[in-house]
């Protein structure tokens, strides 16, 4: 395929996980907002910003105190932020205009629909009262992309890029949330069993809408190694890193069959493969999680770096 | 309902009132539907061609928003008898383009007979030297052509214009007919329509009969389709084509010459294109050659063009056919290379270059059409009967300093076709667009084609860039 379709596509698909990502990193915080304390809910609101990485712009306009409605509108609607929700949903498309020869109708159709609804949510302010419908907005459209893609697309090299983006995307994104969260997830004897601790950690599988899936694995036990454990290494909850790794694994050797030959990204993939594969929870724990997480991330970052050259995204 | 139109020939109702042959079948379907619910299937289209963004964007507005162009639901339908007298004369009109094209960049044959002046061609920006003496792949110049018709009567189509650069309107022909078919199914089954559904794979095969020399694997040509990239006004149909045909949609940094080919550069390396289906004028197609300063074109691709590895559709130059000036000696130039008389008639045009010509042009001013000679898109041209005494006397001081870069026309009694208005069936004028496709072995014309509408009352101007819209365009199938 055309190299520039198989930026176009990751990138569309990196925009689109993105939004969806921030959909629920704002439900999270939403949850907060209304269950606890204002000085709760504006630490909520605050790490939801530096998880965004927005942390320095925002203070910058706004100063280091963190409310709930300006941080919504700065992460969705503010131009003071180039990421915000309008532009990247503005990207998503722009780049799906541009891959359009190269997807099914109903899945630009699906893209460019959502384009118009999430405008039009996002068109005012949005207050905490009336973000859970602009939420539900951004959640239904990433939903109706993601059927439109399962149920049209052909499974070709056009959808491994889509789908590399996605999880690359979705990789960092469960990283970042860990990354920000993991003092609540150490393991700390004076923590252990506080109501707070338990919020908290509520909060974190929250953000990857993880609650129900770990309570039904786990009879409800909240615990911080568990949930940690969750989140990096359990290959059945999808938005792990491990399920993430398995996806990026199974496309990229799709990619090789396809092409009949490997590249550097398949050898960078082993490495971050192995680790997750052979890594025990324990293990993670003893050389740091936060090490742990920061690793992930920058190799994370080198592995999409290597694809875009391999494929030759641009020249 | 036809207030203030017994002027103009009304496609779909006769002086007395009565329905025309044309229109029979689809007015006893109309009168049998509920009027508000007919209104809600209008909102439905329009929220059918966001949804699907098919959207245009206009140049010369501030806000880069995207517009859609109106869709009016009311068919415009064409007998099956109409349609093979007008395709005859198409086809014709058509080869003799080709023929003529040849012909210029070759022997110049018409020229040396004295049926053209040198000066027309001579002088003519449109005219490509780099082209002369080069026989395009499969002697085909212009594989996609778009003939622009007018109707004044019940048997009298003329044409307004011939496309040959790179004719755009195809996907609103596709499109439209979709939303027709996808609003009223069963319309479709009352009314038996000639199907336009074909065109995209027509087109591919079309383009796949002129391969270049150099082409691997013929069986498994590579065609691609080269935009200006999104912020081209006609993106979606780019996108579209290549999407139907099964095709790369590429902008001009995505290819680059090497070892004597045009290749694109895909995830796997570069890989070179047979089949180049251009959608970027000529002056853009090569900074080489060209324009020095374009980055929509591949440096170097002319050179490659002539050395037989690559074919370019349409080929370059073909836009001194379809220039203005020349478009006045096409009855000439018909039946110099066809040896027939034209089937299709030409609007009469003064070439304001003849002293005669601009003299009468001049002093009837208030009654003519003036176009630019390069001109399109409706952008620069002069209605007489519409134009403010102010316009008139621009058009005159302008016509004074550079008369060779104008003709003129009549005003032409457009036929009307009705359109749904708030107020109910009210006629608008129309023109027709049939997209033509050339071959070494056939010249193919899908039945139907683009009809544009004036949407508002009384106006003449049809183009989409001037607020005109689109109707489906129905041939009816012969049975």
């Amino acid at each position: 395929m055309l190299a520039r379709s198989a930026n176009s596509i990751f990138w569309m698909f990196r925009y689109l996980e993105r939004t969806e990502n921030i959909a629920r990193l704002l439900d999270a915080g939403l949850r907060m907002a209304l269950t606890r304390d204002a000085a709760d809910a504006g630490a909520e609101w605050r790490s939801v910003i530096i998880t965004l990485g927005l942390k320095e712009r925002y203070e910058a306009k706004f100063g280091k105190a963190v409310t709930g409605g300006q941080a919504i509108n700065f992460i969705l609607r503010d131009r003071d932020n180039p990421g915000n929700v309008l532009a990247i949903v503005e990207a998503a498309r722009t780049n799906a205009r541009q891959v359009r020869a190269g997807i099914t109708r109903e899945l630009w159709e699906a893209v460019n629909e959502g384009w118009m609804q999430i405008n039009q949510a996002l068109a005012r302010a949005v207050k905490e009262p009336t973000l859970g419908a602009a939420l539900d907005t951004m959640r239904r459209h990433a939903l109706l992309v993601r059927g439109a893609m399962d149920g049209t697309m052909l499974r070709n090299e056009n959808f491994n890029f889509a789908r590399i983006g996605t999880f690359i995307e979705r990789a960092d994104n469960t990283a970042r949330i860990l990354d920000v969260k993991y003092y609540v997830l150490l393991p700390s004897v004076s923590y252990v069993g506080s109501r707070l601790d338990n919020v908290q950690w509520e909060t974190v599988l929250r953000s990857v809408s993880g609650e129900r899936s770990y309570r039904w694995l786990n009879s409800g036990k909240m615990e911080a190694a568990g949930i940690a454990e969750f989140l990096i290494l359990d290959g059945r909850f999808p938005r792990s890193l491990a399920f993430c790794y398995a996806k990026l694994h199974s496309n990229l050797a799709a990619l090789a069959r396809e092409y009949g030959t490997e590249s550097g990204c398949h050898e960078v993939l082993r490495d971050s493969l192995s680790r997750l594969h052979t890594l025990t929870i324990k293990q993670i724990f003893n050389s740091g999680l936060h090490e742990f997480i920061g690793e992930f991330i920058g190799r994370n970052q080198t592995l999409a770096g290597q694809i875009e050259r391999d494929y030759r995204f641009a020249e | 309902m036809t207030d203030g139109a017994a002027a103009f020939f009304d496609e779909m109702t006769a002086p007395d009132g009565s329905v025309r042959p044309a229109y029979a079948d689809y007015c006893g379907w109309l009168a049998n539907q509920d009027p508000a619910q007919l209104k809600r299937k209008g909102a439905e289209a329009e929220e059918f061609f966001r949804r699907t963004g098919i959207t245009f964007n206009v140049y010369g507005q501030s806000d880069a928003e995207e517009r859609l162009i109106p869709f009016d639901m009311l068919p415009r339908i064409v007998t099956a008898r109409e349609w093979w007298k007008l395709s005859r004369g198409i086809e014709q009109r058509v080869r003799a383009l080709n023929s003529f094209l040849a012909d210029l960049y070759h022997r110049q044959d018409i020229i040396r007979a004295g049926r053209l002046p040198l000066r027309m061609v001579a002088q003519n920006a449109a005219f490509l030297p780099q082209m002369a003496g080069f026989t395009p792949p499969g002697g085909v110049y212009t594989h996609i052509c778009g003939i622009d018709l007018v109707r004044t009567g019940d048997d009298c189509f003329m044409v307004l214009e011939d496309n040959v650069r790179t004719p755009s309107g195809v996907s609103y022909m596709l499109e439209n007919r979709e939303t027709m078919m996808a609003m009223f199914p069963e319309l479709f089954t009352a009314v038996r329509v000639s199907e336009v559904s074909d065109y995209p794979r027509r087109l591919a095969r079309s383009l796949a009969a002129c391969l270049p020399a150099a082409c691997e694997d013929p069986a498994n040509p590579v065609i691609a389709v080269l935009t200006p990239g999104i912020y081209n006004s006609a993106y979606f149909e780019h996108a579209f084509l290549a999407d139907q045909m099964g095709a790369e949609l590429v902008e001009g940094h995505d290819l680059k010459v090497i070892d004597g080919r045009v290749a694109m550069r895909t995830t796997r390396g570069y890989k070179a294109v047979d089949v180049l289906y251009r959608r970027v004028d000529d002056d853009y197609l090569d900074p080489l050659t060209f324009r020095e300063d374009s980055a929509l074109g591949i440096a170097g691709i002319f050179d490659v063009y002539r050395a037989g590895g690559i074919t370019i559709a349409n080929a370059p130059g073909t836009g001194i056919a379809d220039d203005k000036a020349i478009y006045s000696f096409m009855p000439e130039i018909v039946e110099f290379y066809t040896g027939e008389k034209p089937l299709l008639d030409n609007v009469p045009t003064w070439r304001c270059s003849e002293v005669d010509s601009l003299a009468y042009v001049l002093d009837n001013l208030a009654d003519l059409v003036v176009k630019e000679v390069h001109g399109s898109g409706g952008y620069g041209m002069l209605i007489g009967p519409a134009a403010s005494k102010k316009e008139l006397a621009e058009f005159t001081a302008k016509l004074k300093a550079r008369p060779d870069n104008y003709i003129a026309q009549p005003t032409l009694a457009l036929s009307t076709v009705p359109v749904f208005t708030k107020a109910g069936l009210a006629p608008r004028h129309v023109d027709l667009r049939p997209f033509v496709l050339v071959s070494p072995e056939r010249v193919e014309i899908t039945p139907g084609g683009l009809t544009r509408v004036a949407m508002k009352e009384g106006s003449l101007v049809v183009n989409s860039s001037q607020g005109g819209g689109t109707k489906d365009t129905w041939v009816l199938d012969d049975d």
